[in-house]
């Protein structure tokens, strides 16, 4: 091997040395680098109890129920359903069957008492037309369904 | 290092790689380039924001505060794009000895960061109608961050040094240890649960308008042609200042102020 074989060599080892080791840490930390718990991690218990962290999903459809400023919803990822109250400005994207993440601590009674509550947006960009158009199109499918099982 | 340069031409002779690699040769090329960038990155912002603000439709859950992905989203590609030519420039560096190499990795980095910031500025500013909140320590906004660290601590590293040679090797490590946290980035909103919403455009396919799409295409080429032209222009300044006292400089200059 001559000199620039032997350095290059040395930095592709070294930085594949690195790269393992951070793919180690990264790995051991985990926990601590997810932003948010699922409504099934909730459930199987993988969320911390009795301190902050913070609950990820969508808001279930028609579960949402204001009181002035007192809110209330069920946030679920489709398997689990964990029930959330909450009392402040929601912000402006928050809305049925749209992402949302809050952070707060979970009650002995399993209710989410949320701190704040944090729109997650999805990756879609596309026109109000033709987000009507795939509403009707997922409206048209559900009702199909439903005459075929009846 | 003239004499692994000199070695190697012997050894390649002929290969553009090794004539461009000379600062004399690559200078009047490189200047020529820039001003090619500078206008190709004029014209297709103009179109890019244009078809951006004027052409493309209002979305569907955000309203009109979606188009600050025309900035943003080309933004937060350059400085990944850039930290990564930097590295590769900082290894030829190191591995070949080039000493145009580690200029061309000086001469991204302000641009790099630079492309942070507006990437973290702009998503602060779009978070806060959209999320509720200006910041969250989310992976991917915190390994953007910690990117845009690197780029300054790579700044500070290659300016400390009185020998700029010494200083262009001990910067070229930040570089290339700093390039395990591009992918690190790309891929946070995958590995993690994060705030930060997926990918919308991915090889292949996009979750996006064809027209939103369409200008944030065209604004991406604009930022590229802009981040080769002010990396060209400073690394032009650069050998101006590194090889001020050499007479191929001063004859260049002559010929072009004629």
């Amino acid at each position: 091997m001559n000199t620039k074989q032997k350095r290059l060599a040395l930095i592709v080892g070294g930085l594949s040395v690195i790269a393992v080791s951070v793919a180690l840490v990264l790995t051991a930390f985990n926990q601590n680098l997810v932003f948010f718990f699922t409504p099934s991690q909730i459930t199987a218990k993988e969320a911390p109890t009795g301190r902050t962290f913070r609950l990820g999903g969508m808001v279930e459809a028609g579960s949402v129920k204001r009181d002035g400023i007192n809110v209330s919803f069920r946030v679920t990822d489709t398997a689990q359903i964990v029930p959330v109250s909450y009392s402040g400005i929601l912000p402006d994207l928050f809305k049925e069957g749209k992402g949302v993440v809050a952070q707060g601590t979970l009650g002995e009674d399993g209710v989410f008492r949320a701190k704040e509550v944090l729109a997650k947006h999805d990756e879609n960009y596309m026109p109000p037309e033709a987000a009507t158009a795939v509403e009707r199109a997922q409206k048209a499918r559900e009702m199909a369904t439903k005459t075929l099982k009846q | 290092m003239a004499r692994t340069e000199s070695q190697s031409n012997d050894k390649f002779a002929g290969s553009w790689f090794w004539r461009y690699a000379s600062p004399a040769a690559f200078f009047p090329l490189a200047g020529k380039l820039e001003k090619l960038c500078w206008a190709l990155a004029a014209v297709l912002a103009a179109v890019g924001l244009y078809i951006g603000f004027f052409v493309a439709p209002t979305d569907a859950q955000q309203g009109e505060v979606y188009r600050v992905i025309f900035i943003h989203v080309p933004a937060a590609w350059m400085t990944m794009v850039i930290y990564m030519a930097m590295a590769f420039w900082a290894a030829t560096g190191l591995v070949l000895g080039t000493r145009l190499s580690f200029m061309m990795s000086h001469a991204l980095a302000p641009t790099g960061a630079i492309m942070a910031v507006v990437a973290l500025v702009t998503g602060s500013l779009w978070g806060r109608p959209t999320w509720g909140t200006y910041w969250v320590w989310d992976a991917r906004l915190t390994s953007t961050l910690i990117l845009f660290f690197l780029y300054m601590g790579y700044m500070a590293l290659a300016a400390s040094f009185d020998d700029k040679k010494k200083g262009d090797r001990a910067s070229a490590l930040i570089a290339l240890v700093g390039a395990i946290n591009v992918p690190i980035i790309y891929f946070s909103v995958k590995w993690w649960n994060t705030l930060h919403q997926g990918s919308s455009v991915r090889p292949g396919s996009s979750s996006m308008a064809a027209t939103m799409l369409t200008a944030m295409m065209i604004m991406t080429f604009a930022f590229w042609f802009y981040c080769v032209a002010a990396a060209l222009h400073r690394l032009r300044t650069d050998i101006i200042e590194r090889e001020r006292n050499a007479a191929w400089l001063r004859d260049t200059l002559k010929a072009a102020s004629q």
